[in-house]
This record gives structure tokens, sequence and C-alpha cells, in this order.
């Protein structure tokens, strides 16, 4: 029968893809193999064409792989084996991988030499082969970090387009891929290269910035009002005080604006580079987050640690570069002091004011972080002398939260454990800039994961891909709209549900935490009996 | 302590556990003859494509049951003793209760076709089900083709399963059009479109005849009524429907019907036994809805009702606007309010359908063709917002609002294109109206919360 010979045509793949796949492969592999070849000192003639050969090899690999992977393809869900391959589900592959890019971390952190990072006279190894760029964009030889930012550029622009064409048919992903690629491209690699251009030069009036990815905002760029960096800004000019106004208007006023019209989200999975590379490069590895009860308490606990770890680390280090002399300059040491308790009970004061009612339980851990803040802030007055504060010199305060949260965490653990935790394991564990976000996206903004009345059927593919680790079913399937301050609003919940459940919204903060036992669709003399109790 | 035992761990069975626990202290006792710990029916498909695992498809953590003093029981019913309140488990244990929940689902349909019972022939409903799939065709080599038996929701998520193993799949439908007992014309014919697209030998207006069978017991092929051909395949799939899964209940002097017969207070005809879910039959069908409603949805609002009566506030099952959804494939379909196809459609009721040039997106509205009154609508390929529909329906809106307020309705994710536009031209340009598309209004939208 003839329809059935057609059936027969059409149901096969044709037979060249997996020849596509193989050779898109190679040709990554090429390009990685050139920068490998680098470490062990191959010497390389051209280094600028070689580097170039190399890092287009990559771009165009991924990016021909992934062309292949969804051209064809009608644009929907493409989660199809995901739980079969083992890069994706706790697998050899995934655990061969996770050893790989965390030996990469170790290296990248605590062992640069091998690299090719040299103290005195010109680079060898990795990094020469990026002098040729480095020079091309700032004018100076390559480093550890300016490896580094390029791979991670070229990854999240690769894999980025990746995102794109597997989520062709949703355009918040694709609108919210572009803005990560932007900010990666612009903001955090060429942007801190041109600046570098103009130290030294008249615009600044002789003076030399700090290097600085402008929406890299205190906490999570925990070391950005240190003693180096801040007289940095102060020498150049009025851009350099620019930036130094920016930075801390960046804390103060845009992110607890943006967050309050947006929720965090506007940060977490538009702009920021962490988020961008976890959206991107870690996208097949989202489903590994843990979404046990005992994982949302452990988180809890770890992240918010560290938000009190960060605060008392900062103030310690701006506490000890300040004077006592209020001739020499308006800010010192006890203003300053007297200044971030007022803040702090000022928030404390806020919240236990107008928001004790959503509070609850939390409200207990959220008294015991401030106090542990607020002791220590006496403690730092009566207890320091030149250098010290409390205990510890704050330089020690500094250098055990840079090795432990700034490299370990952030990035040996963060983007090491990709295929073990799952590609937001930094977001969700470690991160104080998100955890911040998340009390006030909790509590003071218009964002919420609306669920659509009785439509759901506790199927598990939004909690399944939630890469923060949030059981997002438990809230759906009880017609609970959705509010937790891990969010990131990456969309991917509302992209999977099956029956157009959940929907990313900001709305009015009135009725936003909704809490109705009886889902919409029954009868409405019960609901309404219900829901009175 | 009252004791209340619930036969069935599904949706029904274990939203009234959990509605009982709320309102009361009550002995809670499930039992299950098909897996340990709920699960989620409808998400079955998801493990065989490799979205999920088993383990993520059960809504709640194994600690949840022990916490909320929930006891399990895995076990097969054999017998109701509704005279000494008992159950017999596995032919030898016996299980007193005060009061009886039968929420046992359903079981596929089987017609009676030859070779109906063959190694690699089976439905897709349960556990087990799935656990044969992985026997019968886990992958294209074993299973070279497949043919599905029955053009409704199974059938076409059966398709979409094996086809995500590149699988090659036939796909017999008796209507002329998939779905088309349910869905209006235009709707199910873009859905024959997109079933072609995923490279499914979709055959519409196509009756199974027989089922043959190898030296060993297994399928070969299939022949097709109309035309004698016979088609070779490995693995055969009948999705024609299901139907209450009530057998143990046969001897039990318990009043059946195709289903467990039971009134608007969902007991049975047997004191103090009550039935839920799919394996309910309402005396009189309530509204437009059918005695039977194998629906998740109806399963879980009936639930919401039974624990009110079985914690001492009687009230009757009043189900409360008909909603619905699924996903074809990629298309998503959602329903509110009552669109009837061809076959079904009420003489009063007109429709106005709408369908994207290029894209699978169509939407169809149904209204009362005197008084213009908005009855229902389906759309494939946007989502809507539940509430404000369930608003629209209870406050008798007419169609001429609802076109104009369509955007207030919209629950596609930001930044999606909106289709009001076109939608409101083609309505004014059908029924020389001039209606305007109003300014999307969260006042509007959150009136309610």
């Amino acid at each position: 029968m003839s329809t059935y010979d057609r059936s027969m045509s059409l149901a096969g793949p044709p037979a060249n893809i997996q020849w596509h796949q193989k050779l898109s492969i190679l040709l990554g592999m090429f390009g990685l193999c050139i920068i490998l070849l680098a470490g062990f000192n191959v010497e390389f003639p051209n280094r600028g064409l070689w580097l170039t050969t190399a890092l287009t090899s990559i771009f165009a690999g991924t990016v021909w792989f992934s062309w292949d992977l969804y051209r064809g393809k009608y644009p929907g869900i493409k989660n199809d084996k995901v739980w079969f391959r083992s890069i994706s589900n706790l697998g050899l592959g995934g655990w061969l991988l996770g050893i790989g890019i965390t030996a990469f971390y170790i290296i990248l952190y605590f062992y640069p030499e091998y690299l090719g990072l040299a103290k005195k006279g010109p680079n060898t190894g990795i990094i020469a082969l990026f002098d040729p760029l480095s020079k091309m964009l700032s004018g100076n030889p390559a480093s550890q970090w300016f490896v580094y930012g390029t791979l991670y550029t070229v990854g999240i622009l690769a894999f980025g387009i990746k995102f794109m064409w597997k989520y062709r048919h949703n355009r918040y992903e694709r609108i919210r891929t572009m803005s990560v690629m932007f900010f990666q491209t612009a903001f955090a690699f060429l942007i801190p290269e041109f600046m570098a251009r103009l130290n030294g030069s008249s615009v600044l009036q002789g003076g030399s910035l700090p290097f600085l990815d402008l929406k890299n905002i205190w906490p999570l760029n925990y070391y950005n009002f240190e003693s180096y960096r801040v007289k940095g800004f102060l020498s150049s000019g009025d851009i350099g005080f620019a930036m130094l106004i920016f930075a801390i208007a960046s804390v103060f006023v845009i992110t607890p604006f943006l967050t309050y019209k947006f929720g965090k989200r506007w940060y977490c999975s538009w702009v920021c580079g962490c988020g961008g590379l976890a959206e991107t490069v870690g996208d097949s590895f989202r489903q590994l987050s843990d979404k046990s009860v005992r994982a949302w308490n452990i988180e809890r606990w770890v992240v918010h640690s560290v938000v009190v770890f960060v605060t008392l680390m900062t103030t310690a280090v701006i506490y000890s570069y300040l004077g006592n002399d209020t001739s020499k300059y308006w800010l010192t040491k006890k203003t300053f002091l007297i200044g971030v308790g007022v803040l702090l009970t000022a928030v404390f004061a806020l919240v236990m004011i107008f928001k004790r009612d959503e509070f609850k339980k939390d409200a207990k851990y959220g008294a015991i972080g401030y106090l542990i803040v607020i002791l220590a802030l006496i403690g730092f007055h009566f207890y320091s002398g030149d250098g010290h504060v409390f205990l510890f010199q704050s330089g020690t305060l500094r250098k055990s939260y840079s090795f432990l949260i700034g490299s370990i965490f952030s990035g040996v653990i963060g983007t090491g454990f990709y295929p073990i935790l799952g590609n937001r394991g930094w977001c969700r564990f470690g991160c104080p800039m998100a955890a911040m976000m998340g009390f006030q996206q909790r509590l003071f903004s218009r964002f919420r994961i609306t669920t659509n009345g009785g439509q759901c059927i506790s199927c598990g593919n939004c909690s399944t891909y939630c890469e923060m680790g949030i059981d997002v079913r438990a809230y759906a399937q009880k017609g609970e709209n959705i509010v937790r301050s891990s969010c990131v609003g990456c969309g991917i919940c509302s992209a999977v549900c099956p029956r157009g459940v959940l929907k990313l919204e900001n709305g009015p903060q009135k009725g936003r935490i909704d809490a109705n036992q009886v889902l919409l669709g029954n009868d409405v003399d019960l609901m309404n009996l219900v829901n009175q109790k | 302590m009252e004791t209340i035992v619930i036969i069935g761990n599904g949706i029904a069975g274990v939203s009234a556990a959990r509605h009982i626990r709320k309102l009361s202290d009550k002995r809670i006792i499930i039992v299950s003859a098909e897996t340990d710990y709920f699960f989620s029916r409808t998400a079955l498909m998801y493990v065989y494509m490799g979205h999920m695992k088993f383990e993520h498809i059960q809504p709640y953590e194994n600690w949840f049951w022990e916490k909320n003093r929930i006891e399990l029981v895995r076990g097969y019913v054999d017998h109701v003793d509704v005279a000494n309140k008992k159950l017999l488990i596995d032919g030898s244990r016996a299980l007193p209760y005060d009061n009886l929940v039968v929420a046992t689902g359903s079981k596929p349909n089987k017609f009676g076709w030859p070779g109906q019972d063959l190694h690699g022939v089976q439905g897709l409903y349960s556990k087990q089900d799935l656990d044969l799939l992985e026997v019968n065709a886990p992958n294209k080599e074993v299973c070279k083709r497949a043919v599905i038996v029955g053009g409704g929701l199974i059938g076409i998520e059966l398709a979409e399963m094996l086809r995500s193993r590149d699988i090659p799949v036939t796909f017999l439908v008796r209507e002329k059009n998939f779905w088309n007992g349910v869905l209006p014309e235009g709707e199910s014919k873009m859905i024959n479109e997109h079933i072609l697209e995923h490279h499914i030998d979709l055959r519409l207006a196509t009756n199974l005849k027989e089922i043959v069978s190898d030296e060993n017991g297994k399928v070969k092929s299939i022949i097709i009524a109309e035309t004698g051909e016979e088609l070779p395949c490995d693995m055969v799939g009948l999705t024609a429907g299901v139907t209450p899964n009530i057998d143990f209940l046969k001897d039990s002097g318990i009043e059946l019907g195709r289903g467990v017969k039971v009134n608007r207070f969902l007991e049975t005809s047997a004191k103090d036994v009550y039935a839920i879910g799919d394996c309910a039959e309402q005396h009189v069908a309530i509204g437009y809805r059918r005695p039977i409603e194998p629906v998740w949805y109806t399963g879980r609002m009936m639930c919401e009702t039974l624990a009110q009566t079985l914690c001492g506030n009687r009230i009757e099952y009043k189900p409360g606007h008909w909603f619905n959804s699924a996903k074809f494939l990629d298309i998503e379909y959602q329903t509110y309010g009552w669109v009837f196809s061809e076959r079904g459609r009420k003489d009063y009721e007109a429709q106005f359908h709408w369908r994207h040039p290029k894209e699978k997106i169509c939407v169809t509205i149904s209204f009362h063709n005197d008084t213009q009154q908005f009855l229902g609508i389906n759309t494939f390929g946007i989502r809507m917002r539940h509430e404000v529909f369930d608003r629209w329906l209870t406050e008798n809106r007419d169609m001429d609002y609802v076109i104009e307020h369509l955007i207030d309705a919209n629950f596609d994710p930001e930044f999606y294109k909106h289709h009001e536009a076109a939608i409101v031209a083609q309505y004014n340009a059908e029924f020389n109206k001039q209606v305007k598309s109003r300014k999307k209004s969260l006042k509007r939208i959150f009136v309610s919360s």
C-alpha cells in the first residue's frame, strides 16, 4: 500500500544527522585542543591566528551541534531523553564532567602558573595564547582572569544561541537570553577592558580605575568597597566619582526599586553573569537541583549565613580603612558603624511592623541573623584595636571570605558541580545578593508566578525543571501562587507546563500570596465555606 | 476512632484523604494494588519520554504520609462485604471500615477485537502499563512499528511517547477527524495537520478488524477493517477510551451501572460506602456533564465535597463551570464552559472560530444565537486565565463583552505576540460589528483577589 511506504520514509530521521553531530563535536574539540596544547607549552607561531581559530571552532562547533539538534523539529519542549543520558542524570558522564570543570577551577583560582601566568616577564602557555586579544582590547597582556572571562563569554554566547533555538517558541526565554548575552559581552567583558585603556589619561585626571563590571553589584561583588578600589574611584576625577556613586546607588536604590517592580529576576536571570552562565551553559543540568524540603532547609541556613558573613566582612573592611578624625573626612569609623547599625535596625523594624504576619517562623531566623550582626558591630567598636576587629584582623576576615565564598563556593562548587548540584548551586546556596533580593521579593515586590485556577495536573515538570529546587508543583496543585524568595524568574516552569498553569507576572501586592485550599472549578458555596476558615 | 478506608491511591483517593485529614482526626487508610505511593497518572508519559524519572511524578515526598497519619496498604481488594463492613485484601487479609470510599479509577476499553489479549497488545493507564511499554517498545529496533487504535487523549499521548524514541507509529482513528466527537471541525483538522507534522501515520475513518498473532502468541500485524490491509507491527496500543475499574464490586450488592452508581452526595446504594473519581457514575448527569467523568479535575473536586460530608457537613456535589485541558504533541489545549462539536451541538449554539494564518493557534468561542450570551471557549496554542473565564461565565457576559476584554483573559508568558487584534477584526467582519479591543487592565484581572 502506498500510504504505508510513505509513512516509512517519513518515520526515520535523515541518516546524516549522526554524521553532522559527530563533525560538530570534533570541531569544538579541535578548538579546545588548541588551547590545551598551548597549556602544554606548544609554541604556536602566530598566536592571534591560532587563538581566533580555537575560539571560532569552539563557538561554531557548539552552534552547529545545537542547530543540528533542533532543526527539523517542531517548536516546543525539548526534554526528550534528558534522564536517559549519563551526562544529565547524575551518571558517570556527569561526574566526569563535574570533576573536569572542578579541576579547571582549582587551577584557575589557586595555580594560575599552570595556565602560564608569569610573575616576571612575558606569559607562557594558555595565557600567552590570549595575549594578542587582551592587548587589542585593553593594551595589556592577558591574565588568568582574562582567559577565564573570554571563555566565559564565548560559552554564554554559543550556548545562549543553543538555548534560544531550544526555546524558539517562547519569546520570554529568547529575549531574556539576548539580555544575558548582551550584559556578559558588553558589561562584563568589553567595557572593563576598554576602561583599562583610560587609566592614567587626562579623562580620569591621571587616576586609574579598578577593574569594574558595572552590573556586578555588592554583595555579589564583595570587594567593591575595599580601600584600593575606593581610592581608585576617588582618584579618577568625575568619572571615577560617578562610578562610585553608581556602585552605591546600585545597592541602595536601583536594586530595591527594580526588585520591587519586577522581582529579583531583573538581575538573576536577565543581567547577572553567574546567572547568565547557569542559564546557558548550565541549562542541561537544571533538573538536577534537589527539591526536597530538607534541601530547602539547608539552603535557607547556608545562604543567609553568607549574607551575615558578607555584611560583617564588608563592614569590617571599610571600618578598618576609615579614620577617626572628622576634620579630614566626614565619614569616620564611628559614624560609619552607627550608620550601618541604624540602617539594619530600620530594615528590621520596617519588616516587623508591616510584614510580621507573613513572617512567622522565618522571623526567628531573621532575628538571629540581625542579632549577630548588631552584636558584632558593638564588638567592632569595643574590641578593635589597630587593624583588629573583634578577635580577627579585618584582613583575615576578608581573606577567608574571598577564599571560602568567592573562590571555593561561587567558582569551584558553584560551577564545577553543575552536573551534580544543578546549574544554580551557587545562586541557591551561596549568593548573598540573591538572598537579599529574595528577602525583598518575598515581602516587598509585585512579582509572583500566578497559578491558573484549577488547571494543574500535578505532573511535576515545573518542579523537576526548576533550577532553584523550588517544588513549584506543591503550590500549583493547591491553586496557590508561587512567591518564593529563591525564585530567579527564569520562566522555565511556565514553559514546560503542559497545561498552561503558570505565568510569571507583576501585579498588585494585594492578594499576591493567595492560599485558596479549594481549587477553582468547584462549587462556589463550598469554596467560600472552606476559605472562610 | 472512626476508620475511613479508601480504595485507590489516585488523585481522587489521595485528595479525599488529604481533605479529610485537614478537617478531622479520623483514621485514614488507603489501599492500592498499583503502587506504594501516589503518582500523577497524567504524567506517566513523561517518564517514558525521559523528561522525568518516576519519583518526580510523585507529588509528595515519602515522609508525607506518615507525617499526616495516612496509612498506606499495598494490596488488591477482592471483595467488599457491605453487611459486615469489611474488605478482603489479596484473598486473605480482612480490613474493617466505618466508611468506605471507592476511588479505583478506570481501565482501558477493549471492544472484543480478535487478538486483543496477545503479547505486545496493551493499553496505557497504569504504572504496570508503563512498565509493559518498556518491554513491548523499548526502542525502534525491538519495536519496528507500533499501531495505536483509538483517537483520543491517551492515543495521541502514546503516539508522542513512541515518537520520542523514533518508533514509527500508525494511528488508527475511527472518526473522520481527530477527536471530533469533542472538538469542532476546525480544531480537529488543525490537530490532524499537527499529527502529520510529527511524522505519525494518521489513518482517519479507519477501524481495526483484528490483531494477528505470530507462532509465539505475540502480535505480528493488524488488519484494517475498511481496506483489509495488513500492517506488520510489534506493538499495538489500545486507547479507545476507558471504563470504570469496578469488577471487584460485582458480587458486593452495591448498585452498579457502567460505574458505581452514586447520588449527588456521592453516596452509593450501600450505607457508608461512597464512590468518587473516574469510577463514580451519577444517576442523573449534572448539567451537560457526562454521568461518568474520567477527568483529573473532577476526581479532585469530588473529594473536596466528600471530605465535608464525611466530616459531618453533608453537602451535595455541585461542580462549577466546566473546564479542561490537554496537550496534543506541541499544542496546548484549554477549554472553559461548553463548546460542542458538530455531533453534540445544541440548536441555540453559534460558534465563532479564528485560526492563525500560519501558526497552529486557534480559538473557538460559542455563544447563544438569540441572546448572544457567552457559553464557552476552546483555545489551542494560547493560554487563558481560568479565573477570568470562570467569572465571565458566572456573570453571564455576552459575546461583545468577551471579545472586547479578551486580552484580560490572556495567560501566555510575557512578551508573547498577542492575537487579540486579529481576533477582534475577524469577529467584526464576520458579524458586522464595531467592537474595539480594550487595553489590558490589572485592576479588572485581579478584581476578586
